[in-house]
């Protein structure tokens, strides 16, 4: 889960790490009412889950009751892609802060190294631009260094990491506190990146979180309440939404095909001979191990909530998961649901031929079983294709 | 020879006396396997038909002789337990339990590491040496005994594969699923390892996803060190940027982790990798019967 800016922001100053005072609104009246209280000049800034918001026009400075007006309403609603053509993402709330005055930028972060199995501390003398670019021209301008897991990770032990960057030495010190304090942020809040660019010193020489980017590691979610109910409130995607409500794991794509699988790799696997098969795959919907009959129904229904899905396909291969109980749950669905797109089944595995003999014996319309994987994968499409074109 | 699990194996399970792991841990006594225990701290004394149940993992290893440990226990719990499996004197740890904070199982990553205990998974679906043993959720039915090794992030997808080989009429020495997190106690190259070194293996057939950089890690080292032929699969072309897959690993972050990027790393060391699981299995059976 990607935390909005001032959510991490409040994670940080949970820890002691000094951030500007602000206030989130989402409208306009709101914000300027914050704009406000807090005084002039003041950011108002897009709380989006997607980088380059300031580049574009996410981002503005207010001078006056006026300013504030024009650009909080300008932000709000709109959309924002990312640099790579990530989104649109829709600008509900903008978090309003006071402006700081800005002596130098730097870039500090702490993420979880997967390959190395260990946090890595990064520090550079040049935050404020597209980091990964810093890196790519001048990889000596970002001093990265791993945690060792077995050791406190105090500011003593994160001095010498700063001092490498070459920042200026009066503020080394205080660089080394946060730099501790956000490795601190991931052991205790359960964050696999925390990214804080850029981490400014003030003219009066404080150093200051201005941005703060937070990924919280999902499995850890019941040992943090206040990031759970976060999580749960979370916008998402309408089928996304109505999946998480089911406890079905669900990832919305900008195809045709509708798909089920059982297993993550069983269900990318399967994504994946459908795209080589000429289609293109509506969802990702890994039904799990062990499924019951509920469960297919439930899944069947996230799946034709999609408008967009013209064919679907059921790809399993039973080795808990018993291939009958699918079958029964595709006869429920199709007596409960009003399945009018065609259903492409392919069962293997456990109890496989019980299942074929459910389904054989319920006579579906529209339904249409498969011996293989990859001669599925070829039915479904064809049947999509076919749909579109009715 | 088999990896990992086999004939010596003594199996001790965390969880026995739930739901699931009475299931599968008695499934994976009537297969064959030796499980000499089973620990639910509060419940020392009692049984699970006929397996007795100790308070503690140490209790274990000392009054029955258990060697390997499989943890069940639900997520909130299962970093200690694995913890515990450490200290208490097993040869191995084999972690089915899916949803554990990533950052416990760094700590518990290095608490093995220095331990010298080898951790399988969490998040996987077991060891499975057909003819011999299986730890975890592995259905048996479906791989015969053989020549090819198997290591797997993935358990459909492995019992996909080794279906296709089973019924080309070829078996498995060992089928290991490392599991599908960020962090897991074993990665490709530690399975790499102990394939080389089986006497029984002739043919490791390696299935990776999106996410990490574990099977770019594999490619180079089996082209160091790997000298029986190997054939890859890997899942997640068709998956976008920024989604998880379903497994927590299973996520392309930036421009790294690319099912692309790892099929050009592997190929590049003249690892074969297959367009689908059948293809991949067709491509095992041919390099096998040369």
């Amino acid at each position: 889960m990607d935390l909005l800016e001032y959510q991490g922001k409040q994670l940080f100053a949970e820890h002691g790490i000094a951030v500007p005072s602000g206030e989130v609104a989402s409208t306009v009246e709101d914000a300027v009412a914050a704009a406000e209280r807090i005084g002039y000049p003041c950011a108002i800034k897009a709380q989006v889950l997607i980088g380059g918001r300031g580049k574009a026009g996410g981002i503005k400075i207010a001078s006056n009751r006026a300013e504030a007006e024009q650009h909080a309403g300008a932000i709000l609603g709109m959309d924002i892609r990312g640099p790579r053509g990530e989104g649109p993402f829709r600008v509900d709330q903008v978090w309003v802060e006071g402006g700081s005055d800005i002596a130098s930028e730097y870039y500090a972060s702490v993420i979880l190294d997967r390959s190395e199995k260990k946090l890595l501390a990064m520090v550079s003398a040049k935050g404020g631009m597209d980091i990964e670019a810093v890196a790519a021209e001048e990889p000596g301008a970002l001093v990265k260094e791993h945690i060792d897991p077995t050791r406190p990770f105090d500011a003593a032990a994160a001095r010498p990491i700063v001092d490498a960057a070459g920042l200026a030495d009066d503020v080394c010190d205080a660089v080394a506190d946060v730099l501790a304090k956000l490795a601190e942020v991931a052991t205790n809040e359960d964050a696999t990146l925390i990214e804080v660019n850029p981490l400014i010193v003030t003219a009066d020489r404080n150093v200051v979180a201005l941005d703060a980017k937070v990924t919280i590691d999902n499995n850890s979610l019941f040992r943090h309440e206040g990031l759970a109910e976060i999580d749960a409130e979370a916008v998402a995607d309408p089928q996304e939404a109505m999946a998480k409500e089911k406890g079905l794991t669900y990832v919305k794509l900008d195809g045709d095909v509708g798909i089920l699988g059982n297993g993550a790799g069983l269900c990318m696997s399967t994504l994946d001979v459908v795209a080589q098969a000429g289609g293109a795959p509506a969802n990702f919907l890994d039904a799990g191990g062990g499924s019951k009959a509920e469960a297919i129904v439930d899944a069947l229904e996230v799946i034709t909530s999609d408008a967009k899905v013209n064919a679907i396909l059921f790809n399993i291969f039973g080795g808990i998961t018993r291939c009958d109980e699918i079958a029964k749950g595709i006869v429920e669905a199709s007596g409960s649901l009003d399945l009018k797109v065609p259903l492409v089944v392919r069962l293997d595995g456990t109890n496989s031929e019980e299942g074929l003999q459910i389904l054989a014996e319920a006579d579906l319309p529209n339904l249409h079983q498969e011996k293989t994987m990859l001669g599925a994968a070829k039915r479904v499409v064809e049947l999509a294709k076919a749909d579109a074109a009715a | 020879m088999s990896i990992v699990v086999g004939e010596n194996t003594k199996l001790v399970v965390s969880g026995l006396t739930g739901r699931e792991g009475s299931f599968h841990g008695l499934r994976n006594r009537d297969y064959g396997t030796n499980l000499v225990a089973g620990v639910t701290p509060g419940k020392g004394g009692q049984d699970v038909d006929g397996v007795p149940v100790f308070d503690s993992i140490s209790e274990a290893v000392e009054k029955a002789g258990a060697n390997t440990s499989m943890i069940f226990v639900p997520a909130r719990f299962a970093a200690a337990s694995i913890d515990e499996a450490i200290d208490s004197g097993v040869e191995t740890v084999i972690a089915i339990t899916e949803g554990i904070p990533v950052l416990s199982m760094l700590n518990t990553y290095w608490k093995a590491k220095k331990a010298g205990v080898r951790l399988i998974g969490p998040n996987c679906p077991g060891v499975l040496s057909p003819g011999k043993a299986n730890v975890g959720i592995i259905p048996a039915q479906f791989f015969d005994p053989g020549k090819i090794g198997v290591v797997s992030k993935s358990g459909t997808l492995t019992y996909q594969i080794g279906n296709e080989l089973k019924q080309a009429g070829e078996g498995n020495s060992s089928i290991v699923g490392i599991g599908g997190d960020p962090i897991v106690g074993s990665d490709f190259i530690d399975v790499l390892a102990l394939y080389e070194a089986d006497p029984e293996t002739e043919l490791i057939v390696m299935v990776g996803e999106i996410g990490g950089d574990a099977e770019e890690r594999a490619a180079d080292y089996i082209e160091s060190d790997v000298s029986k032929p190997v054939v890859a699969y890997i899942a997640g072309f068709t998956a976008p940027p920024g989604k998880q897959m379903g497994h927590a690993g299973a996520i392309i972050s930036g421009s790294s982790g690319t099912a692309q990027a790892k099929k050009e790393a592997l190929e590049a060391k003249g690892v074969r990798v297959g367009e689908s699981p059948t293809e991949t299995a067709q491509i095992a059976v041919e390099v096998l019967r040369g």
